[in-house]
Parts: C-alpha cells; structure tokens; sequence
C-alpha cells in the first residue's frame, strides 16, 4: 500500500530524534486524547508528528523506536503499523509533496492522464521520485482523493488545488520554484453544486 | 416539492466554521433542546422514528443500531466515520471542511442519547485541514460550555477527540477504523462480534457516518415527522431525509448536490446540468466505485435505498458516476480494478489474489490479448470473491466486473473479438 520513493534527497539523519524533548507538552496532549491504559491510540498520531518534526519529513527507525518506548510497544510492532499506511513515507521526502489523484474520474474522465504526463514532463521525475534540488516529491496515487467533482485535483502538502490544468500547473511550479508558495493556488473552501473555486469571492463582509 | 437545504444551508455564503455564524443560523438549539429538556431515550426514539437510514454506504437505520448497545456497565464510545475516501464521493468532505459546528453538535447529541464516555472521529490522512477544522470547532464549542465537562449544566459530560489516518481505503470499513484507532494495523475484524458489542478497546461502540450525525440536530430541532416527509418519492416511506449526492463524470455540472432522497437517477442528472450536447447515456454507478453499474434501461429507477437495490445495484454513497457513450466500461474496470488490488489490506486469499487477478486480467484484456477464458475468471469472481472474505472489499472489488459483463457484455466482446482477427485461428 504504500509508496516506495526511489530517488531520495541526501538528508543527515539525527538519532536519537530530538522531537520526544522538544514537543513534549504536545506528546503528552496527545496521549492525553485517549482513555488511561490506551497509549497504542496514540501511534498514528506521534507517527504524523515525527513525521512533521524530522528534516525530510520522513519516519526514520530512530522515531519508531521513541513512539514505542512512549506507547509501551516494540519497535518492531510500531514498524508493522507504520507500514500499514501510504502516508508515512520511510524515506526524505521533497519540500512540498504533491499528490495527483490517478484514480477513474480525475485520470480518465477529466483530463488526468495528460495532466501526469504534463507535470512529470515539467518536472523531470516519475511519480514516486523527488527533484535533485529536494523541492518536489511527486506521488500518484490511486486512492481517489474525494474531489471527485473538481478534477483533475492534485494536493500540495495535503492543501487541495482543484480543477488543475496544464497552465495551472506551469503558473502554481513557478510559484512553488519562486519560493512564493503554493497559496494563491490552493482550495478555499469545498462549495456545493459544482460552483468553481476560482471564481468563488470569498464571504461577503 | 420544494427543497430547501439542510445539511448544506449557508454553505459558501456564510462562514459556518464561525461559531457565531453557525449559532446565529439556529445552530445548537438542537443540543441545547436534546440535553435540557429530553431523556436520553426519547432522543433515540426520535431518531428511530425519524427512520435516519445510515448514510456511510449500509443504510441500515441509525436509531436501531444505537438500540444494539447492551447495557451491561461497560464503557461506551462512539466513532464517527470521516475516512471519506470511495472512489466517486466528496460529500463528506465538504460537510466537515464547510460545516463542522453541525458535525460536533450532532456528535454531542448522540452521546447523550447512548450514554457515550467519550467520542472519536476518525478522518483521513489526507484531509489534514479538516482535521484541524474539527479541532478548532471542538475547542469552540467547548469555551461555550457545548463539550467538555458538564455540559449547560446538565452534569454531562463528553470529550471528542479527532483522530487522523494515513492513506488506507479499508480504514473507511467500520471495524478496520476501531483498529486503526487503537493503533493497529487497519485490517478489518471478524464479525461477529459487531462493534456495537465488541467495539472500540472491546467496549460497546456506535460508527456513524459523518452525513448522519449531521442529520441529528436537524431531526431533534424540527422533529422526526419533518425528517420523514423529505422525500422525492412519498411512495417508499422507507428512505426519507435530505442526502447529499456527488455527481461526477460525463455530466455539464458535476458538483455536490443536496437533494431529497428518491428522485429519478435521470433528474439527478438534469440537477447536474445533464449529458454534454450530442451525447448520450450508456451508464452510471450510483453510489460509489463499489456499486454495480446501471443502463439506460433504469434511468427511471428512484434514488433510494429500495430502488437502487431493486435495479440490481446500491445506493451506497449515493456518488453518482455518469458515463455517457465516449467512455470505454473496460477502461473503467482497469482502474477500480487496479484501485481494489492498491487498496485490499491482504488478509484473506480471495481478495488479495481476486483483486490481483482482475487486474491482471483487464490490463490483458485491454492490451488486445484477452481471450474468452479471461471472461470466464471475470465472471467466476462473483462467487470466488464476494460473500468469501472478513470484510467487503473483495465483494466491492467483483460488483462492477459482475455487471458489466452482465448489463454490458458487447464492452467486452469488442476486446475479445479483435484479438481473433489479429490470431486468425
């Protein structure tokens, strides 16, 4: 289930990880989220956050083995449900990981499949490798991303960019390249009846 | 009738993840009727009565399920399933991104009416900002006295803690989600027991679906009889109630719509702006990639739980895919095909190597080297994998390749047929 990223950046890997110290209010928030006695509750939760603290964003065996020191499990057991689940990548990922929907109504019904081939192309990398310079990693994924209506949709970093096109595409690279980020580019809000992000104002005042 | 929404109300005009906004549009009077003036019982007998059919995909009715829970001093929890992630449905996400006061009132609700110690919604990985969406309306909610400890000075009190996953289809199966939530891998349980026996850390648990706790408030503010009335086809007083239906694929306005429930799939897709100009319809699932597909020949055929399922089909997330004449149904069984063998957690034999081996067998069909056994192994899938396995993904897996070569064998033929002119025998 998961993928495997086969171009990786060059990332020194600290160990022991330093996030158990530095965000220890927050670990304790968390195992605090479940009943006394379930701190197993608490593996997705701390895997999510090793993830988010580690230069290159990835869970290295190092944080698996704090989160089961924490959750009164083995390394080995915390390994096993890491493995489970696409989103915890085992490797240093880019900068921004952007995801395309490669599932029936993005790829084949709206334009998709051009669309992967339009940004692999722009990029230089096949779905599963990251960029020399560590700015992108591009997935594409299978599982449809539950944007069905707004296809071909893509996420940056879990942030929704809806109804992408070529020229979407180049303008939101550009962005990403320019170090301006992907904000201009990103889903405000899901609206009802097919409405088009681009054209939605906002809330009146 | 008329149909005013109501899940949906204020959504893109108003900032409803505001609590102020969301109050002001009559939003936790339901709660505030449900725990100051109702017994805990007569909260589930309305929503019995109300016949709030389970809007996750099952259908099975909300207030009968909350009946399941024995009453034998356990722990009592209740999860909310927000891993939206069927092919073909976004419903969820724009209730929880757009709406999420409705989501955690409904939620608060519903565990005064079972008794409920604590509450959980388990979302996707994917939706991070909805995730930190419902955090933010939990917090609110809780500096208005609406969770937390003894809520409007009833004396009860209700935790609701939001629990994100990590890119797993299967963790949307109800007893798939417990494990996953206790920190397991998200392989489905084996039932029985259910989980309203044996549930979350083995206590009695509620799974509702996102779209059905949001009915909740509305039901409790305007009563159970208002609920019933919603509906497009008053002859079928079986399903009832406002639903949300994603219609995607070959339509001119593809988009979320909510609709009463039990209008004609062929009104469903006038609401989307209907086919593009010259073409015409060959079919649609209505309700989700793990719907079998439906023809022309049912275009009349009401959106309801028991119409649906009379065409031979399911109303399931109610994700209605359209398919107009341009598209090849072969092309679409390589990709749920390909999305089942991604997807299937690999527990049982007959789903792990059953999704494997429709993929195999579609890509061969589609590179022209299918022959008449390939067929064959597609229809032996209806009784090899469905009914065979823990859970329901292997009978997901086998529903579309079932009907189309039930509804649509001249799809397959084409495929079949060319490869006997390329190898003249």
């Amino acid at each position: 289930m998961s993928h495997e990223i086969t171009k990786t950046i060059a990332i020194r890997e600290i160990e022991p990880p330093t996030w158990p110290e530095r965000c220890k209010d927050e670990v304790a928030a968390i195992l605090a989220r479940y009943p006394e006695e379930r701190e197993m509750s608490a593996i997705l939760p701390l895997l999510h956050l090793s993830m988010r603290e580690r230069d290159g964003h990835y869970v290295a065996v190092s944080d698996m083995a704090a989160i089961a020191e924490i959750c009164g499990v083995s390394t080995a057991y915390v390994d096993s449900v890491c493995s489970f689940y696409a989103m915890f990548h085992r490797h240093p990922v880019g900068k921004y990981v952007i995801t395309i929907c490669g599932n029936m109504g993005c790829h084949l019904l709206q334009g998709g499949k051009a669309l992967v081939e339009h940004i692999q192309q722009t990029l230089g990398i096949a779905g599963g490798e990251t960029t020399p310079d560590g700015l992108v990693t591009l997935e594409i994924t299978g599982e449809c991303l539950a944007a069905c209506d707004l296809g071909p949709v893509i996420q940056v970093n879990t942030e929704y960019v809806a109804k992408v096109n070529a020229a979407k595409w180049d303008a939101l690279l550009d962005a990403l390249k320019s170090g301006k980020g992907p904000e201009g580019y990103l889903e405000k809000l899901p609206l009802m009846g097919g409405a088009c992000q681009d054209d939605w104002k906002g809330f009146p005042e | 009738m008329q149909f005013e929404p109501v899940l949906t109300k204020g959504i893109g005009e108003v900032d409803l993840t505001n609590i102020d906004v969301y109050e002001a549009q009559g939003g936790y009077q339901g709660l505030r009727k449900a725990l100051t003036s109702m017994e805990p019982l007569a909260v589930v007998d309305e929503v019995k009565k109300a016949n709030l059919r389970g809007r996750g995909g099952a259908g099975f009715p909300a207030g009968v399920k909350w009946g399941f829970l024995p009453n034998d001093g356990r722990a009592r929890y209740l999860t909310v399933n927000a891993d939206e992630s069927e092919p073909g449905t976004c419903n969820n996400r724009t209730l929880i991104f757009a709406n999420p006061h409705q989501i955690v009132e409904g939620i608060i609700i519903a565990a005064f009416a079972n008794r409920i110690a604590q509450s959980f919604i388990y979302i996707r990985g994917e939706m991070k900002r909805g995730a930190g969406l419902l955090e933010k309306a939990v917090a609110d909610a809780k500096a208005r006295g609406y969770v937390g400890k003894n809520i409007l000075g009833t004396g009860f009190d209700q935790e609701i803690t939001v629990h994100r996953g990590a890119g797993a289809y299967i963790c949307g199966e109800e007893s798939a989600l417990l494990n996953s939530l206790e920190g397991r891998r998200g392989e489905p349980r084996v039932k029985p027991p259910f989980p309203a026996v044996v549930g979350l850390y083995g206590c009695p648990t509620i799974i509702n679906n996102i779209e059905t706790i949001s009915c909740i408030p509305h039901i409790i503010n305007n009563g159970w009889e208002w609920f019933t009335k919603i509906s497009a086809n008053p002859e079928n007083p079986k399903s009832c109630g406002p639903k949300l239906f994603t219609i995607s694929g070959c339509v001119q306005k593809p988009g979320n719509y909510e609709l009463p429930i039990g209008m004609s799939l062929r009104e469903v897709i006038e609401v989307a702006g209907g086919l593009k100009p010259g073409r015409t319809f060959k079919a649609a699932q209505p309700g989700g990639s793990s719907s079998p597909l439906l023809g022309p020949q049912h275009l009349d055929v009401r959106m309801d739980f028991e119409g649906v399922a009379a065409a031979g089909s399911m109303l399931g997330t109610a994700a209605v895919m359209v398919y107009d004449d341009t598209v090849d149904l072969v092309e679409v069984a390589l990709y749920w095909a390909k999305f089942y063998s991604a997807e299937s957690c690999g527990q049982c034999t007959p789903c792990r190597e059953g999704t494997f081996w429709l993929e195999r067998t579609f890509d061969r069909i589609l590179q022209g080297g299918g022959t008449a056994k390939d067929v064959k192994i597609i229809g032996d899938m209806r009784t090899q994998m469905a009914g065979t396995t823990i859970c329901v993904l292997s009978d997901a897996a086998a529903f579309y390749p079932t009907s189309l070569l039930k509804l649509f064998p001249e799809e397959l033929d084409r495929y079949i047929k060319k490869l006997k002119e390329v190898r003249p025998a």
